[in-house]
C-alpha cells in the first residue's frame, strides 16, 4: 500500500513536471520572459496582479515552487521508505535537479535571458521531467514484478541502439531550444529531427521485429514512435504558424498553441527514449560475446 | 580532492559574478572618453536641412492589436488599436521616419537639449519613435492604470529592464554611445514596441503627421543624412550645405 502511495505521489509529481514545462513553453512563446524583472520576488511581491505577460512568467514561477515543493517530498519519501539504494539517490538527484533548474531560472531573469542559460534552463527541465517519468517507473507495481529477460542477437545491440536513441534526443532539445533562444538557425534542430526520427524507427523496429510479444518493450517502443511522429507533426505546424504570424504585433494564439504543444510533446518524447532505454536495459541480456570478453556475471 | 571542488566552486562563482558585466563597463569606458570641446558654435552661419519622407506604393493594412490579456488597456481605447510599424500620411508622406545626420558632423561636444517624454499611454508607446543625443536624458512615463516593464534591447548600449508601477514616478534614463536604433519592448504586453535613435550631436529629426523634416543648426559642410525606417529600412543622400543655406532633401520608401 505504501508503495502504492509513492508511485502515485511519482505520477503526480511527473505530470505536475509536464504541466511546468507547458508553463515554460507558454512564457517563451508569449515572450513574456522578461515582463517581471526581479526574482525570486515578483515586482517586489510574492503575488503581483496577474496581468498581460506576468500572468505566465508568475505563473510559470508558482507551478515551478510546486514541483519544487513535490520534488522535496518524493526525495524524503525515497530516503525514508525505500530500499533501493540507488533509487534513495536518484530521488536525492532530481531534488538538486529541480534546484539548480530554479537558479538558472532566476538567472534568466536577473541577465535578461543570456542564451547559454537559457538553453541549459530548457535543456535541464526535460532531463528532469524524464527522471520524475523514471521514478514513476521504478516505484510501479509492474518493476516490482522484475525483469522479462530476453536476448537480443542483432548488431548493434539494442541496448546501444537504445541509448543512442536517448541520447540524440536529448541533443535534438539542445538544438531546439537553441533554436529557440536564437543562438541557431532552425536548420540544425530539422536535420536533428530527420536524426531523432530515424533512431527511433530503428529502435522500434529491432524492438517490434525482434520481441514482438514482449508487452513492455513493445509498449515502451510504440509510445516512443507514436510520439516522435506526432512532433515532427508539431514542428512543422509551429514552424508554419511562426512564419505565418511574423507580421504579427504580437505572438499570435496558433503559434503560440502549436509551439507550446511541440514543447511538451518534446519533453514526452526525451522521457519516453529514456524509458525505453531503462526498459531495454532492464529486459534484454547482454549479448554472449560482450559478456565471454567484459566476464561480468549478469544478474536479474 | 577537497581543494578541487571548492577551486570549481570558487570559479562558477566568479564566472557568474562576471555574467553579463562586460557590457557595463565598456559603456562607462564611453561616457568617460567625451569627444573634444571645440570653439563655440557659429549659429549665425548655421545651415537647415528639410524635407520630406514619400510613401510609395498602396498603404499595408495594419494588424489589429488585441488587448484582451489586459482588459485595462482595453478600456483606455475607444476603437481597437492598429499597429504602427507602418504609418502612411493622408498626404502619402510616412510617418515615423528617423532622419539623422549620419556622415560629415565635425566631432566635438554638443550640447544636449532637455529630456525627451517617452510615455506609455493606453498600453501604447507615444511617441512610437524617439530620437535622443548620447547622454541626454529620457523621461519614461507610465500613464497607464497597469505594470509595464521597460525593456531596451541595444546592441551597443547596455541592456536593461526595469519595470514601473501603475501611474509610477517618471523613470530617467540615457544612453552613453550612439546607436540608430534601439528597439524598446514591453514584456507584459508584447504589442508594444518603440525604437530610440541615439546620436551624438543634435541634428536629427522624427517624421511626424506631414511625413516631414527639420535638422537646423548645422554647421556649413558636406553631410550624408540617413532615414531609418522600422520595416523599410534606411536610406543615405548626400547634401552640401553652405552657410545660412537652407536645403531639400527628400527621401522616398516602396512599400
Amino acid at each position: 500500500m505504501e508503495n502504492l502511495r509513492l508511485h502515485r505521489f511519482s505520477v503526480v509529481l511527473a505530470f505536475c513536471t509536464l504541466i511546468l514545462v507547458v508553463a515554460g513553453g507558454l512564457v517563451t512563446s508569449n515572450d513574456a520572459g522578461l515582463s517581471v524583472p526581479d526574482w525570486p520576488l515578483s515586482y517586489g511581491k510574492l503575488m503581483p496582479k496577474m496581468e498581460g505577460g506576468i500572468f505566465y512568467e508568475h505563473g510559470h514561477r508558482m507551478v515551478a515552487t510546486t514541483v519544487g515543493f513535490l520534488t522535496i517530498i518524493l526525495a524524503v519519501w525515497l530516503w525514508r521508505g525505500e530500499r533501493r539504494a540507488w533509487l534513495r539517490w536518484l530521488g536525492v538527484a532530481a531534488l538538486g535537479a529541480v534546484v539548480a533548474q530554479g537558479v538558472l531560472g532566476g538567472l534568466t531573469v536577473l541577465f535578461l535571458l543570456p542564451k547559454p542559460v537559457s538553453i541549459a534552463h530548457a535543456c535541464l527541465a526535460e532531463l528532469f521531467f524524464s527522471t520524475t517519468a523514471a521514478i514513476a517507473l521504478f516505484t510501479s507495481a509492474g518493476w516490482r514484478k522484475g525483469p522479462l529477460p530476453v536476448d537480443d542477437a542483432g548488431t548493434p545491440g539494442l541496448r546501444l541502439l537504445a541509448v543512442a536513441a536517448a541520447a540524440v534526443t536529448l541533443a535534438q532539445v539542445a538544438l531546439g531550444a537553441a533554436a529557440r533562444h536564437q543562438a541557431l538557425n532552425i536548420i540544425p534542430h530539422v536535420c536533428g529531427a530527420l536524426a531523432v526520427t530515424g533512431m527511433v524507427l530503428w529502435v522500434t523496429l529491432r524492438v517490434l521485429v525482434g520481441h514482438p510479444r514482449h508487452a513492455p518493450l513493445r509498449r515502451a517502443a510504440l509510445f516512443l514512435l507514436s510520439l516522435a511522429c506526432f512532433q515532427v507533426f508539431l514542428g512543422i505546424a509551429a514552424y508554419m504558424s511562426r512564419v505565418a504570424t511574423a507580421d504579427a504585433p504580437q505572438p499570435m494564439p496558433v503559434m503560440v498553441g502549436f509551439t507550446v504543444a511541440h514543447v511538451a510533446v518534446g519533453a514526452l518524447t526525451m522521457a519516453a527514449s529514456v524509458l525505453l532505454a531503462i526498459q531495454v536495459f532492464r529486459h534484454v541480456r547482454r549479448p554472449a560475446r560482450e559478456l565471454a570478453v567484459g566476464g561480468v556475471t549478469v544478474t536479474s | 580532492m577537497k581543494r578541487f571542488w571548492i577551486a570549481c566552486g570558487a570559479l562558477s562563482v566568479l564566472l557568474l559574478a562576471g555574467c553579463g558585466g562586460g557590457k557595463e563597463e565598456s559603456a562607462k569606458k564611453e561616457e568617460a572618453a567625451p569627444a573634444p570641446a571645440a570653439a563655440p558654435i557659429d549659429e549665425a552661419n548655421a545651415a537647415t536641412v528639410t524635407g520630406k519622407v514619400s510613401f510609395e506604393g498602396t498603404a499595408p493594412k495594419m494588424a489589429t492589436i488585441d488587448m484582451s490579456a489586459n482588459p485595462a488597456c482595453a478600456r483606455e481605447h475607444s476603437t481597437a488599436q492598429k499597429s504602427e510599424e507602418v504609418v502612411v500620411n493622408g498626404n502619402g508622406t510616412l510617418r515615423y521616419v528617423f532622419v539623422w545626420v549620419k556622415q560629415g558632423v565635425p566631432d566635438r561636444q554638443w550640447p544636449a537639449g532637455a529630456p525627451v517624454e517617452l510615455d506609455q499611454k493606453g498600453c501604447m508607446y507615444a511617441p512610437h519613435v524617439i530620437g535622443v543625443m548620447t547622454g541626454q536624458n529620457i523621461e519614461i512615463k507610465n500613464n497607464d492604470p497597469t505594470n509595464h516593464n521597460i525593456h531596451p534591447l541595444p546592441r551597443i548600449n547596455q541592456e536593461w529592464n526595469q519595470s514601473q508601477p501603475p501611474k509610477g514616478e517618471a523613470l530617467i534614463k540615457s544612453f552613453p554611445r550612439e546607436e540608430v536604433m534601439i528597439p524598446v519592448k514591453c514584456n507584459v504586453h508584447p504589442w508594444m514596441r518603440s525604437y530610440i535613435g541615439v546620436v551624438s550631436h543634435p541634428f536629427f529629426a522624427v517624421t511626424g503627421e506631414d511625413g516631414t523634416f527639420t535638422i537646423k543648426g548645422l554647421p556649413p559642410g558636406n553631410y550624408t543624412i540617413e532615414a531609418w525606417h522600422e520595416k523599410y529600412g534606411t536610406q543615405d543622400l548626400p547634401v552640401t550645405v553652405a552657410p545660412k543655406e537652407s536645403k531639400t532633401v527628400d527621401f522616398s520608401f516602396k512599400g
